[in-house]
């Protein structure tokens, strides 16, 4: 495991298969931690596999008071995408919103997404609902952090705000259908991605496949 | 490098808290102050984006001195409050929860001021029963992008604005605010605040940042920055602004600034409640209370009564 630093925080960089091409990075879903080992479905990847724990999560720092959003793991990622160099990213429901704004933000260094079924991929809805001023569990043992859990599960996510970066995606890398949609659970987000050209739902060792030829 | 001491620097009608405390926002220390009698009836102050509450030098002072007991606050990361990892709007809401409910659990008067404005607007919405009446000076909810808030509305500019955002977080870890003289920071502050006398901002100095060997430092953490972006969008406060369940006085002034959010009296009345009552003085920016802190106590105070 390396440790990467972001700000105040050490995010955890696990090794889960060495190699010297390109890698696949794993980004966990709320409330998880990275595997132990490469998931089964992703196992037809050849390459180095790396996942990491993002802030609050598995061996990363878990900060006090919270303060959550999603632009935050997205830099958590980057991080990773620093220390890494180009990557494909394969991410778990929360892990796969931030895997699209990751591929808009830096779409030269993303090389194809696979967005797979987890926590946290709805986030809180597509529109804000009424205001409220939550409190988690304080109780609750970390990881993962109860503000985490709390604040991710909360976050408006816009359609037009997540297909800014999947057309960024789409525009700007050069591959034809960056992301690959493999998850059953559809928020409205996640929906109007896929309706978008460039976006296709597939299965995650076609996606691998296509992804690892580029 | 001298360093004048900062007691000797003052401001005509400012005065610093008469007490000063903290609390403990779920592991994040906040430093609490106090003006005014401690049995006085008790009154919020939030400051903006990127202020502090010795902001409220000036006004609290005055408030104080007609009878209230003026509470405020440093937002986390800035002021003597803690520098945290993480920083969010929710965060911020909770933050100010954790000082109102330090106050008591009766319904009190609050003042916002810009960013601070904004964030009772939503409190408010959350805790209608906490807060009893809220004057909000340049806060106001409009279709305005504002300057201290990350929006999806700068989306627009995402070219410009995603690949600075992230080279900037690979790096906040070394991020240092640079040093300089007591006069250098506070003309550096006059960029943000091009309205405000120097010596007022040169007392802001002696109180939001502090004198390291090497000369000042502003405290606020040098992890925060201007702008950004996110799915937030202005219409969804404004659309809701209407339904605000207190007696609001909103105050404004008629110059444009940076830091200001470009309300106009025509811009916020469709997003107001009818019953809401505008102020608009005459000839101020966007800190109307600091270039005329009589004028405003008057309204506030009125407001209150």
């Amino acid at each position: 495991m390396k440790r990467l630093r972001h700000g105040k925080v050490e995010l955890a960089l696990h090794t889960l298969r060495p190699g010297e091409e390109r890698p696949l990075l794993l980004l966990h879903g709320l409330g998880e931690r990275s595997p132990a080992a490469v998931p089964d479905e992703l196992s037809a990847w050849t390459g180095p596999v790396y996942a990491l724990d993002f802030t609050g999560h598995g061996a990363s720092t878990i900060p006090k008071g919270g303060g959550y959003h999603p632009e935050m793991l997205l830099a958590d990622a980057d991080a990773a995408l620093a220390e890494l160099g180009p990557v494909t990213l394969a991410g778990r429901g929360l892990g796969g919103y931030v895997a699209i704004l990751l591929a808009g933000a830096r779409p030269d260094r993303v090389r194809g997404v696979l967005v797979l079924d987890g926590p946290g991929l709805s986030g809180g809805g597509a529109r804000p609902v009424s205001t409220h001023i939550g409190t988690p569990d304080r109780d609750a043992s970390a990881p993962p952090d109860p503000f985490a859990l709390l604040e991710l599960s909360t976050d408006v996510r816009p359609p037009d705000y997540a297909t800014l970066f999947a057309r960024r995606a789409r525009d700007l890398s050069g591959i034809d259908r960056p992301i690959a949609v493999c998850a059953a659970e559809r928020p409205v987000w996640l929906e109007a991605v896929l309706g978008d050209s460039g976006v296709e739902a597939s299965e995650p060792g076609e996606a691998l496949a296509r992804f690892a030829s580029l | 490098m001298a360093l004048p001491d900062p007691e000797s620097v003052s401001f005509p009608g400012a005065r610093r808290p008469d007490r000063t405390r903290s609390v403990d926002s779920d592991g994040v220390r906040l430093a609490v102050y106090e003006w005014g009698g401690a049995g006085d009836p008790p009154l919020l102050l939030n400051h903006g984006g990127f202020d502090f509450a010795g902001t409220f030098d000036g006004l609290a002072a005055r408030l104080a001195d007609a009878g209230w007991r003026v509470i405020a606050y440093d937002q986390r990361g800035h002021g003597d409050s803690e520098h945290a990892a993480l920083y969010s709007w929710p965060a911020d809401l909770r933050d100010l929860k954790c000082v109102l409910d330090s106050i008591g659990r009766a319904p009190i008067p609050a003042v916002g001021h810009s960013k601070g404005g904004s964030q009772l607007t939503e409190l408010i919405h959350a805790l209608p029963h906490r807060i009893w009446r809220f004057v909000n000076i340049d806060g106001l909810p409009s279709d305005h992008v504002h300057p201290d808030v990350a929006e999806h509305d700068r989306a627009k500019h995402l070219d410009e604005v995603l690949g600075t955002w992230l080279d900037w977080r690979r790096r906040t870890h070394e991020a240092v605010r640079k040093p300089g003289t007591l006069e250098e920071l506070a003309r550096r502050r006059a960029r943000m605040n091009p309205r405000l006398s120097h010596e007022w901002l040169r007392y802001l100095v002696t109180i939001g940042a502090r004198p390291d060997p090497d000369g000042w430092r502003w405290k606020i953490d040098p992890s925060l920055r201007f702008g950004g972006f996110g799915p937030f969008r202005p219409s969804w406060s404004a659309d809701r602004a209407r339904g605000l369940p207190v007696p609001l006085l909103g105050i404004i002034g008629t110059e444009h600034e940076e830091m200001g959010w470009g309300a106009t009296p025509e811009s916020l009345r469709r997003h107001l409640p009818p019953a809401a009552r505008i102020e608009v003085v005459e000839d101020t920016g966007h800190f109307v209370h600091i270039e005329q802190p009589d004028r405003v106590a008057e309204m506030v105070l009125e407001f209150f009564a």
